[in-house]
């Protein structure tokens, strides 16, 4: 527990009101709850009170509760129990957090709060001579496998070095915050490994379309692309059905479009499929990008099985 | 085997591809929605339950028994059922929640929608930790296509009204807690409630209500579409499926990734993150689960599955599968000092054992790491752990005495060791000058 009080009177403005675009939002936020619920929405509308003013000002406090019909202590409760919202002013151009959590410590996150209490100031949450910047230290941040990182308003700048954040810092004072790209400093993808990821390497979108046979071009592509192969291989294939073509959605796992697929390349019978030998799948398989799903599926026996059924 | 991408459920983990409602649909997330629906609520449970499915938020409790808790609609007294999802990610090292949300947020809008449906709700919130901004921007984006392509909202494609609205906390760990997180979107301080009555009789406006870990929800689609038994091969019995993992700390890449579960720690580790940074046998200990599980030592984590059953036998825990490692450079006493810290900042201030036991318990770890304390503090500290242990409305009080637990149990030494280069320090009247300040001549 932290012990959490408001801003010394001196400080404190006389009024507040949220602007047009904020009033606005502030309305969406409360609509989303039901009647006689509004309370709700008190956490989403403090924040946005301080987006507005840079942090959470009593006058703030005192109009959200009438705007939402709670007592002045409730709302006063939730500014003080929940440590996001900055009770105090805090740097006008940036306010840094530095994760702190073991995570982050393990990663050399005591480094980064040095640079900060060298750059702005030796303690958290008072601002430097100008008062632009100021820092905390914060608790984890969620974004554990970039540590160690810090938050910037709405912001992480992840896999830091004390070097990257001076420089960082630097950015912000001199009002160019947007010139640094956000996320992981060192070049990596998100959360993916540094040199590249080691899964998910298959591309989904070819292995998901024939798949569920979702959009149209996709299979179109896939069936173009390998039908000129698929003549000097194994299976049995037929131009046309041979008089009433069966209705191969009765193989679980094929629906109506993987089903034109299988047409266009020359299956229509149970009988076609149930023939299939250990290479004429292993062949069908990669003409639809399935990685094994036909063996998975049974397709063969389900086949053989309805083959039966209709003599 | 390792496990191979096509049996991964979360293609877009690392935001690669198309993260639209078109791109994911393309990845096969949305098809065939319609056909589970109508085959009906006990349908859905049912497969739930054949998977093996446990709950993705820590404690892993199996999610289909949990869905199975709500009110069936014949019995319903007329309160509205909810479904809350817990997607206020805090617990140090757990990241993964993060990346669905960013990149995947797909996968849990479908789940939020079936989950919803089999427990009779026609409305949901997603409670998104206050530090994720540009996450909850994602999904909320991701959300409002779905609206606008008739999935979501009154009178959609798949027959079953149906509202996700998407909510923010502020940054405090503790709303992670089902009933907490209920109290915070209630518009309250995050203090947990008693238990019973539980959420699924008197949760969110005093309607009964489900709190499912986003992880958890958002493989259901996966697993209807697939199938139980395919989602239940994975793993060892009772630890089916396939997990996000993150690994941090001192290996070489730090990473998010989708494993199966009951994969060997040291085959997960080389695999995906390059290594122990300074090698194997630099190992000191490992977090397996998040912060509030207990470490373990290198030789024991080596070999071990890493799944909910064989890291309990170590005493320690799966919990939410955020792997901190620590190599041989760490101040282990210092890491779990800090970690002593964070609960003590983290802790609602409802419960006095964990109020006033958190602040203690960090205190004494912080002279520890000094080595400013005598050993037979060591099991006074453990005897605190265990009256905060077991004595709280909550767990958080269970999940601050454990990393200390853990830390006695496997490196008393090393505590002791601390103890004596102090006072090996002192002088005759037993006072500790830093001598390498006394001034020469």
């Amino acid at each position: 527990m932290s012990v959490r009080r408001l801003a010394d009177d001196a400080v404190q403005p006389d009024g507040f009101s949220f602007n047009r675009a904020n009033s606005a939002a502030a309305k969406t936020w409360i609509k989303k709850y039901p009647k006689g619920r509004e309370a709700s929405a008190v956490i989403p509308l403090l924040m946005i009170a301080q987006e507005q003013d840079g942090w959470v000002t009593k006058a703030s406090i005192e109009h959200i509760a009438e705007m939402l019909n709670m007592p002045y202590i409730r709302v006063l409760e939730v500014a003080t129990f929940y440590t996001q919202f900055m009770l105090q002013p805090v740097g006008t151009k940036a306010h840094i957090q530095v994760c702190g959590t073991t995570p982050c410590m393990l990663r050399g996150s005591e480094a980064l709060m040095q640079v900060c209490k060298n750059k702005i100031n030796e303690n958290q949450f008072e601002t430097n001579s100008d008062g632009t910047l100021s820092w905390e230290e914060v608790e984890c941040q969620g974004a554990c496998v970039n540590a160690p990182m810090v938050m910037i308003f709405k912001d992480t700048y992840e896999d830091l070095t004390p070097a990257r954040l001076e420089e960082i810092i630097d950015a912000f004072e001199a009002g160019k915050g947007r010139s640094i790209e956000p996320g992981p400093q060192n070049g990596r993808h998100f959360s993916a490994p540094i040199g590249g990821a080691t899964t998910l390497l298959e591309d989904p979108n070819l292995k998901r379309t024939a798949a569920t046979a979702k959009p149209k071009t996709a299979a179109k592509t896939a069936t173009k692309a390998k039908a000129p192969k698929s003549k000097s291989a194994g299976p049995v294939r037929l131009k046309k059905p041979e008089g009433q073509a069966d209705d191969l959605k009765l193989i679980s796992g094929v629906g109506p479009k993987l089903e034109k697929t299988l047409n266009t390349l020359g299956f229509w019978h149970f009988s076609q499929i149930a023939a299939w030998k250990k290479a004429d799948v292993a062949i069908v398989d990669d003409e639809l990008s399935f990685k094994g799903r036909i063996e998975r599926d049974e397709w063969i026996k389900q086949a053989k099985s309805l083959a039966k059924s209709k003599k | 085997m390792a496990l191979q991408d096509k049996d991964r459920i979360f293609t877009n983990i690392y935001g690669l591809h198309d993260k639209s409602l078109k791109g994911a649909m393309r990845r096969g997330h949305w098809s065939g929605t319609k056909k589970f629906i109508d085959k009906g609520a006990d349908w859905v449970i049912d497969q739930v339950k054949a998977s093996g499915l446990r709950g993705r938020g820590g404690a892993g409790f199996p999610t289909g028994l949990k869905w199975s808790f709500m009110p069936k609609p014949e019995r319903s007294d007329g309160r509205p059922s909810y479904l809350v999802i817990n997607a206020d990610e805090s617990e140090p090292g757990t990241c993964k929640d993060r990346d669905i949300m960013r990149h995947d947020p797909h996968t849990l809008i479908e789940g939020c929608l079936i989950a919803g449906f089999a427990m009779n709700a026609h409305a949901c919130y997603i409670y998104v930790r206050g530090e994720y901004i540009r996450e909850r921007e994602a999904l909320q984006a991701a959300i409002d296509e779905c609206y606008d392509a008739g999935l979501l909202g009154k009178n959609n494609k798949h027959g079953w009204d149906y509202d996700i609205y998407v909510h923010h906390g502020a940054g405090a760990y503790i709303c992670g807690e089902e009933t907490a997180l209920l109290e915070s979107l209630e518009g309250k301080k995050g203090q947990p409630r008693l238990k019973p009555p539980f959420p699924a009789n008197v949760g969110l406006y005093g309607c009964p209500t489900t709190v499912n870990n986003v992880e958890s929800v958002a493989v259901v689609p996966t697993i209807l579409r697939r199938g139980a038994d395919w989602f239940a091969s994975f793993g060892e019995e009772r630890n089916a499926g396939t997990k996000l993992f993150c690994v941090s700390g001192h290996v070489e890449k730090p990473c998010t990734f989708e494993e199966e579960m009951s994969i060997p720690f040291r085959e997960m580790i080389e695999r995906h993150c390059g290594g122990i940074i300074g090698g194997w046998d630099n190992l000191l200990a490992v977090i397996p689960g998040g912060s509030s599980v207990r470490c373990v030592p290198a030789d024991q984590i080596v070999d071990c599955k890493m799944d909910f059953d064989s890291l309990s036998a170590l005493k320690s825990g799966l919990g939410t599968a955020a792997v901190i490692v620590m190599n041989k450079e760490t101040d282990i006493i210092r890491a779990i000092a800090r970690l002593a810290y964070f609960y003590k900042h983290e802790s609602c201030g409802q419960c006095t054992p964990c109020r006033e036991g958190t602040g203690w318990m960090w205190r004494v770890l912080t002279r520890m790491a000094e080595g400013r304390a005598q050993k037979k503090e060591i099991d006074m500290l453990l005897e605190v752990t265990k009256q905060v242990e077991g004595h709280t409305i909550c767990a958080l009080g269970d999940a601050a005495a454990w990393p200390i637990q853990g830390l006695i149990t496997h490196f008393r030494g090393e505590i002791e060791d601390r103890i004596d280069a102090y006072t090996a320090r002192s002088d005759a009247d037993g006072a500790v000058t830093d001598k390498v300040l006394a001034a020469a001549e």
